[in-house]
């Protein structure tokens, strides 16, 4: 590490004499281009960084409160949408891509997923009642077995996202090399490369300013769906070992975060319920990390432009479905934003997932807050697994199951 | 009377490969504005095409299309953005074939620019949120 300029204690200090100096993770890239890493390391206290896109693999508890009698719910639905109940009596878990049980999904391809659990969330953040029906097999002590009724967030007990992936360190640039539209997770894709999805930030996502995971770790406290919250754990499929460029940019998707914040402190405008056509349903999530400049190296990586990062090309008609790994090539997000890419000498028009407007928004609303006096840092408690973890994207080595063994489960 | 109208035609494949648009100045003399294709031989295929002359021309141009196995509908619709529901993503802008959706710079919003709509719907099931609409 590079010798300390400040530290915790100091910069929060600062935030609480309303004297720290704060600039956006895209407002830094002119400063360090103008001043120099050294001169700006020793300027600026913090850098926020910001993203705004669908992140499956998000969720939300929720502790709905005893009924009288009791009862342990066995199964619930909120507004249709089944939301899990094996916890306890009246802990509820709702998962953003669960589609409504009445939905048709995929029968007529491609499907609508008009409403999921992201959408429960939303309505749930936007204080709308929400229905809730809820079984039972009743015992002793929780005899009631059937429920019916309105919840609104206000009167819960507990609800708070807890969302175990989020904020891609970098994600694949989608195509289709096949002859018919394809629905993805990444978007519509229409045939013959004729249109191309990508999804990070870029220079204002949160991992990629930091891509060695030197200062965001567990106990980070962030800007999660319009309130705050805290980097929980290193996200599922965290994988700090892809190839990474020069500068320590990951080539492929690589960290992620595991996250959890007060659901009543969050707004409607920063947790969207999404409709996937063809794919499902799922969560777009506003979430910043505030990046301490603690020594100069921490400046040099905040410093990262989009023609820095590369992206790898991904055809989504075939390898990506079949898992063979095959990269059509490599471009960086600079062009990505451009509005189109070449892929096997064709031009291909780009559509981003990810609002590049909001992450814009959700940095600029933290550098606010924390200018304002009304966030504080707080220093990690446990570093996120880097290079030196070794840590690898293992796939599933199915073992074959003989049919004695078989539950009946589906 | 000099009129424009803009349809949809859908070729089944054994069309896909005929040569039958550019009968439509041969034939009877109208000019046209193909605003979207997409067809390959021995395939379905879809044009927006815009046609510009006279108006019972058209509709024999129309018949003869119909005759020879293409399906015809009018693009009357009118495709709407919902300001309240668009994040702002971009997801419907690489789709949109006439760019009639694009990403300003540098407030990085989406904009819909109405008059450079073919109303070909792509952006509708695009859209994650629910922002783009037909009229009918
Ligand atoms: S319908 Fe949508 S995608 Fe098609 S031209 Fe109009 S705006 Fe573009
Ligand atoms: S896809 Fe929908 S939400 Fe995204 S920019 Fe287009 S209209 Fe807005």
């Amino acid at each position: 590490m590079s010798k300390l300029l400040r530290t915790y204690e100091e910069i929060n200090q600062k935030i609480k004499e309303g004297k720290a100096v704060v600039v956006t993770a895209e407002e830094v890239i002119d400063l360090v281009e103008s001043k120099g890493v050294e001169k700006a390391a020793q300027e600026v206290d913090v850098v926020t960084t910001g993203t705004f896109g669908v992140m499956c693999s998000s969720g939300a508890f929720l502790n709905i409160g005893h009924t009288k009698p009791r009862m342990k719910i066995n199964e619930a639905y909120l507004n249709g949408v089944l939301a899990y109940a094996g916890l306890a009596a009246v802990d509820l878990f709702v998962g953003a891509t669960q589609v409504a049980k009445d939905d048709p999904l995929n029968k007529v391809h491609p499907g609508e997923f008009k409403y999921g659990g992201g959408h429960v969330i939303q309505d749930l953040v936007a204080g709308k009642d929400v229905l809730l029906e809820a079984f039972a097999y009743g015992t002793d002590c929780y005899p009631r077995k059937k429920l019916t009724t309105w919840i609104n967030l206000r009167d819960l007990n507990q609800a708070y996202l807890f969302n175990p992936r989020n904020a891609y360190q970098n994600y694949n640039v989608a195509v289709n090399l096949s002859d018919r539209t394809i629905y993805t997770y990444m978007g519509m894709l229409l045939p013959n490369l004729d249109s191309a999805g990508f999804s990070s930030a870029g220079q204002l996502s949160p991992l990629l300013n930091d891509p060695l995971y030197r200062v965001i770790g567990v106990g980070t406290k962030i800007f999660l769906g319009g309130g705050t919250g805290y980097i929980a754990w290193e996200g599922t499929q965290h994988t700090p070992t892809v190839e990474r460029t020069s500068r320590g940019v990951p080539k492929a998707g690589a960290g992620t975060l595991a996250v959890i914040g007060d659901l009543k402190g969050m707004s409607a405008d920063w947790l969207w319920g999404v409709s996937v056509r063809g794919y499902g349903c799922s969560l777009a999530v506003g979430l910043g990390v505030p990046i301490p400049i603690l020594d100069e190296e921490t400046m040099y990586y905040c410093s990262v432009k989009d023609e820095d990062i590369l992206a790898p090309i991904v055809d989504y008609s075939s390898a990506y479905p079949n898992g063979t790994g095959e990269i059509l090539g490599y471009v960086d997000y600079r062009t990505l934003r451009e509005g189109s890419i070449l892929v096997q000498d064709k031009k291909v028009p780009t559509s981003s997932m990810s609002s590049y407007r909001r992450a814009r928004e959700v940095a600029t609303l933290l550098k606010e807050w924390i200018c304002k006096g009304e966030f504080l840092l707080t220093e990690p408690v446990l570093k996120l697994p880097g290079i030196e973890s070794g840590l690898q994207f293992r796939n599933l080595p199915e073992r074959p199951v003989n049919n004695n063994f078989l539950t009946g489960g589906r | 009377m000099t009129v424009s109208q803009k349809v949809v035609l859908r070729f089944p494949s054994e069309v896909a490969d005929k040569p039958v648009v550019c009968e439509l100045a041969l034939q009877f003399g109208l000019k046209f504005n193909i605003l979207q294709a997409s067809i390959s031989a021995h395939r379905e295929g879809v044009m927006v095409l815009e046609m510009l002359g006279d108006k019972s021309q058209q509709e024999k141009a129309l018949s003869f299309l119909r005759d020879k196995g293409l399906e015809i509908e009018s693009l009357s619709q009118d495709i709407r953005k919902v300001e309240e529901r668009c994040i702002h993503c971009g997801a419907c802008v690489g789709v949109c074939p006439t760019q009639a959706l694009y990403l300003e710079k540098p407030s990085f919003l989406v904009k819909y620019e109405e008059s450079k709509c073919i109303a070909c719907e792509l952006c509708i099931s695009s859209c994650f949120t629910g922002a783009m609409e037909a009229l009918i």
